[in-house]
Parts: structure tokens; C-alpha cells; sequence
């Protein structure tokens, strides 16, 4: 059992955790606070028969996976802020060619360059919105090791589950920091393979053809099936189409296959929440403070709880409005100017007690920020 | 087989206007993997954006149709992870060396084993007839009204300066020479890069008053010689065809296997 413990980088966790869902292919650019997870995949790939290639930049990287993806690998790229940027034109090709990849967004501040080597929570809404056009996404989040190595795993399970690329918003503190880490055992995760075709060869395959269940059977490029893959609205045999009955199908079934699972997707942990008056709303690194603020006020008898969010997008509404349905203040957590703070107060019954708690000078949200934030809710004055 | 074999029917008609370049591409093509032997199951067409690009949705190969300039980091990442197919690029002169351009020059460095044909119409078609990279000084285009100032830039060169260990150069009216530069391009084990001057009578031909597609094919016969000939030393102004580079040089995916040897051997 010993040899499975590990004191690693959040980085490293999340390289460990893709080996262990069964990543052979990456492809990647450094850039800080991210360049960690290429750096230990260059060396941990070709050790399991695997493929590290770094690219001249994040747009080769996100196409690189994509086409490796189709060859029926299971894949990934990293970055941060200005490379995510970068990336969100491959993003978008692999949201509307359903190609399953993994995305890994070590957040640091923004806009532009911004801060390095700063934590930041910025990007939700980029990951939600950079694309263009109306698209669905999903983007998972965790707060330290041994969920930044379950989560990653769900991530690499949810792209082959709704052939879908899926981001990991991770932040500069849960990268870069060091803790314990226990190495689940084989099988102890379930892994979701790749669902491929049973259509003989010979016979009529029909690549963008969705079962009933609103899944697409994929069939390996090099197969017995040839295709066509584009970027472009497409009919079922995957060739171009401005047909408006295709159309509006593919975007229905690109948007639906999320949206109607948002239930299935989230992700989530709760802390005290069944009598809490005070809930704390947070995730990824500022969870930690957020949490300890919770125990500490727990233990003075405080009527306080979390609500750890390790999926964003899609958005929990539903969750969130019932969690929330008795608390008197809800304070979001975060390093940012207030962005995960809209969608709560679109989710809660009383959007005007919803409060933000947010850091955004580059430095980590720590647990007197959020007690000031408490006490001025209380009337203490900080 | 016959070339229609290797097309699919359902998808016609192609898009291309009449008197365009880029169907005598396709056909040489056809006829060169023909001629190979190749499988269809075995080929992986990626392309990018424009003209050139539809090329990958008539063939019935594995066809990736992508964005605009990135048809090659696809590329490289459907090779890397499966190194037994074919695989092949068509790209325009903008989509290849504008937004392309580092992706071609990092693709060539890498002599990761993959033909790009690179389709030189000298102008961007698809968007209506704007200067490419390729359109050169003192031509006109949409966006030049007044005459380009924009140098365009030898793609041979470019492609020999960055590592490509194959580079020619034909044109439509070539076409034999076409399709048995193309079938030297595709056996051999590295980059391969192959310019192929194509007629676009629609924008460039008519912005610059060139007459018709034949009156634009007759001049690639008139203003190209064979490399290293006689004609090329009395006129250099003249454009050389044929294979410039053909060198045996570590090819990446082979690299990238005795790299996975070593270190499953901890070395």
C-alpha cells in the first residue's frame, strides 16, 4: 500500500491520473503554471509505449490531439491563460466533430500575459464562451490531489461518454503545490472505453448518425470505414451541408447531449449544509480556504457549510438553488471579479444574498479574506 | 482500379469553378496512388480551408477536412499515433504559408513522414480573389487595388531552408510529370513537399488579365524549365520544375520509436 502514497505537484497528479485512465497521447507548448504536467508527460509517456510530442504552439497541440484522437487514442493537451486562448479555435472543431480530448487549464492571472506565475480563477467564463457560436462544454474543477486525480479521470470518462472535449480548470496553487497522494489501485476508478462501431465492413457506416441514446459509435481512422471529419455543419454521413433541417439537428444534438445530462455530469462535495444559514459557494484552490473558514466557524457552533463545486459547466442550477434554498447569506468564493457568482445568483431563489469573497491581485484567497467578507455580512465591521 | 474508384460519387459536383487548377491536381493524384497500389483503408487525406481543401471530401480515403492553416498539426498528430498510414496534405499557397506558415516550416523541421502538396493559385479563392502570400509584387487582387507590394516568397526554399528532406515543383500543365513527382513524394520516408502552380482563372487570371485557364496553363509551360537546364542559365527568370531534394534523413516517427525503446529500457 505504501508505494501506491505519493508527495507530488498537482501537475504530476494530474499526468498520473491520465495514465491511469488511459492517456497514450499528448501533445503540448510550455507556458507557466502548467508546463509541469508536459514536462512529466514527456517523461512518463514513452514509458507506457505512449507519445509526448511538443509542438511550435497550443494550436498545433490542440489539432495534434484531435487527429490522434481519431486514430482512436485517448489524449490531452495543458496549458494556461494565453495558450487557452490559442487553443480555442481547435476547441471548437472538436466540439462540433464530437472528437473526445482532455483540455487542462492551469489558470494563472489574466488578461493578456498577466501574471505567470499568479493564481486566478479568470477563465470560467472563457471556458464556457470562448468558443464561438452556440456550443455546450463540459469544465470540471478540484481542489486538491487526490480529486484533481478522480476528477481527471472523469474528465478523460465524460469525453468518450459524450464524444466531447472536456476542460480541467485547475488554478496555479492546486498545480503547483505539494501534498499527499494515494495512487488508487487498478480498476478501483472505472474507466470508460471507447465506444466503437459494430457496423461490419462493407456495410454503410454513418459516422454523425446518433443512436437512440444520443451516442455516436466511433470508428477508428485507418478502419474499415472511410469518413469525413469537418469543421463544418455536417449531414450524418459527416460531409459539409447548410441543409436547415441538418443544421438545426446538429446543434440541438451538440447543445442536448450536455444539457440533458447536467445531472449525470455534476460533480460536487457539501459540507454542513442541511442547517446551515451561511453557505459558503466555492471551488479549486479557493475551496481550501473557504473550507477551513467553514471548520473554524463550524467549531464556534457558526450555522455554516460549503458547497465545493467540481463541475461548472454545465452549470449546476438545479443543485445549487436547492442547497441553497434555506440560507440567509451565500457567499461565493473566488479569484476573480465575480464570475461564478452570476450563475449562483441566476440558480438561487434570492439572488440579493449572494455576496462575492474574491481575491484578484494575484495573490492566493486566504481565510481572513473570507472571514472579513463574514463579518461585514454579520455587521461586525473588519 | 479505375480513378473513379478512389472518388466519391455521392459528393459531386465539386465546388471548383470552371477552368480551375485544382481537379487536374486531383486526377494526377488519383492516377499516382493508383499506380502505387495503395489501399484505400491505408490513406489519411487532411486538408485545411479553401479551395484546394475541398480536395479531401471528394476522396474516398479517411478524410479530415480542418481549419484554416492547422491541416498539418492535425496531420502530424494523426501520423504520430498511427505511424502505418499514408498520410496526405493538400493546402492552398495561403492556407499552407499564411496562417499556416509555422506549422510548414515545423512540420518540414521535424521530417515527420507526410506529402503536403502545396496547390499555388497565388490568390485566396474561396473568400473572392485577396492577395496571397504567393501573388507577388506588382500583381493585383481585391485587396490590392492599387498593385501589391507585398514580396511573395520561393516555397521550395523555404521548404529546403526548414528541413524538408523531398521538394519539387510542377504545374497543371505537367501533368505526367505531376503524378510521378507525387508518387516519389508519397514512397518517401520523410517530409515531402510538392509546389504545384495551379491556374485560377476566376480571380487571379482575370485581376491580372492572364486570358483564359488554357492561356494561363500555356504560360506555365512557357515560363518553367526543368531544374538545372540549359534554358534556366540564358532566361533566369524562368521557374524550375522537378524534384529539388531527395535525401535520406532520420524520420521523426521512427525516432520517436527507438526513443519509446529506451526508455521502457529506463536509459
Amino acid at each position: 500500500m505504501s508505494k501506491n502514497v505519493k508527495f507530488i505537484q498537482g501537475n504530476e497528479v494530474c499526468v498520473e491520473a491520465a495514465l491511469y485512465a488511459g492517456l497514450d497521447f499528448f501533445a503540448g507548448y510550455p507556458i507557466t503554471p502548467s508546463t509541469e504536467i508536459a514536462e512529466h508527460m514527456s517523461l512518463r509517456l514513452p514509458q507506457t509505449g505512449g507519445k509526448f510530442l511538443q509542438m511550435e504552439d497550443e494550436i498545433a497541440s490542440i489539432c495534434a490531439i484531435v487527429g490522434a484522437s481519431l486514430t482512436g487514442h485517448k489524449v490531452m493537451t495543458a496549458t494556461s491563460g494565453p495558450g487557452f486562448s490559442l487553443m480555442q479555435e481547435g476547441l471548437g472543431y472538436a466540439i462540433m466533430t464530437e472528437i473526445p480530448c482532455v483540455i487542462v487549464n492551469v489558470q494563472r492571472g489574466g488578461p493578456s500575459t498577466g501574471l505567470p506565475t499568479g493564481p486566478s480563477q479568470g477563465d470560467v467564463y472563457q471556458a464556457r464562451w470562448g468558443v464561438h457560436g452556440d456550443h455546450a462544454i463540459i469544465a470540471l474543477t478540484a481542489s486538491n490531489h487526490q480529486d484533481i486525480f478522480s476528477i481527471t479521470v472523469d474528465a478523460f470518462n465524460m469525453a468518450e461518454t459524450y464524444r466531447t472535449p472536456v476542460i480541467l480548470l485547475f488554478d496555479e496553487v492546486v498545480g503547483h503545490m505539494r501534498e499527499r497522494l494515494v495512487v488508487p489501485e487498478p480498476e478501483e476508478i472505472p474507466l470508460v472505453e471507447r465506444l466503437r462501431t459494430s457496423v461490419k465492413a462493407g456495410v454503410d457506416y454513418h459516422p454523425y448518425l446518433p443512436r437512440e441514446d444520443g451516442r455516436l459509435p466511433m470508428s477508428d481512422f485507418g478502419g474499415v470505414h472511410r469518413y469525413n471529419v469537418t469543421g463544418l455543419f455536417h449531414d450524418m454521413w459527416g460531409f459539409p451541408s447548410n441543409n436547415s433541417g441538418v443544421t438545426h439537428g446538429l446543434l440541438r444534438h451538440l447543445v442536448d447531449k450536455i444539457k440533458n445530462n447536467v445531472e449525470v455530469i455534476t460533480r460536487f462535495k457539501e459540507y454542513y449544509l442541511e442547517d446551515a444559514e451561511c453557505i459558503l459557494i466555492s471551488y479549486g484552490s479557493s475551496a481550501r480556504s473557504a473550507l477551513h473558514v467553514m471548520e473554524n466557524r463550524r467549531s464556534r457552533g457558526d450555522r455554516i457549510g460549503l458547497l465545493e463545486l467540481q463541475s461548472l459547466w454545465p452549470f449546476p442550477y438545479e443543485l445549487v438553488r436547492k442547497k441553497c434554498a434555506n440560507a440567509k447569506h451565500i457567499v461565493v468564493v473566488e479569484m476573480n471579479m465575480g464570475q461564478v457568482i452570476r450563475a449562483v445568483k441566476r440558480a438561487v431563489d434570492h439572488p440579493d444574498r449572494v455576496v462575492l469573497a474574491n481575491r484578484i491581485d494575484g495573490f492566493f484567497i486566504n481565510p481572513t479574506d473570507i472571514k472579513n467578507i463574514l463579518r461585514l455580512i454579520q455587521g461586525k465591521g473588519v | 482500379m479505375a480513378v473513379k474508384d478512389y472518388i466519391r460519387q455521392r459528393f459531386f459536383p465539386h465546388i471548383w469553378c470552371p477552368g480551375c487548377g485544382h481537379g487536374i491536381v486531383l486526377n494526377a493524384l488519383l492516377r499516382a496512388i493508383d499506380q502505387l497500389g495503395m489501399s484505400k483503408n491505408e490513406i489519411v487525406m487532411v486538408s485545411g480551408i479553401g479551395c484546394s481543401s475541398r480536395i479531401s471530401g471528394y476522396v474516398d480515403f479517411h478524410t479530415l477536412h480542418t481549419l484554416h492553416g492547422r491541416a498539418l498539426a492535425f496531420a502530424t498528430g494523426v501520423k504520430m499515433s498511427m505511424p502505418e498510414l499514408n498520410v496526405i496534405v493538400p493546402m492552398g499557397d495561403g492556407d499552407a504559408l499564411a496562417i499556416g506558415g509555422n506549422h510548414f516550416i515545423h512540420a518540414a523541421r521535424r521530417n515527420i513522414a507526410m506529402t503536403a502538396i502545396i496547390m499555388n493559385n497565388r490568390i485566396y479563392g474561396m473568400t473572392g480573389g485577396q492577395y496571397s502570400p504567393l501573388s507577388g509584387y506588382g500583381t493585383r487582387a481585391t485587396t490590392a487595388p492599387y498593385l501589391n507590394i507585398d514580396h511573395d516568397f520561393d516555397i521550395a526554399e523555404m521548404a529546403m531552408a526548414a528541413g524538408a528532406s523531398f521538394v519539387a515543383r510542377t504545374t497543371t500543365y505537367h501533368v505526367r510529370q505531376m503524378a510521378d513527382i507525387l508518387k516519389e513524394a508519397i514512397l518517401h520516408e520523410g517530409f515531402s513537399v510538392v509546389e504545384i502552380l495551379s491556374q485560377c482563372p476566376t480571380y487571379f487570371g482575370r485581376k491580372n488579365k492572364m486570358g483564359s485557364a488554357a492561356d494561363m496553363m500555356e504560360m506555365f509551360k512557357k515560363n518553367t524549365t526543368p531544374i538545372g537546364s540549359e534554358a534556366k542559365k540564358e532566361n533566369p527568370d524562368l521557374i524550375e520544375r522537378g524534384i529539388f531534394v531527395q535525401k535520406d534523413v532520420p524520420e521523426y516517427c521512427s525516432e520517436y520509436d527507438k526513443l519509446i525503446e529506451n526508455a521502457m529500457k529506463g536509459q
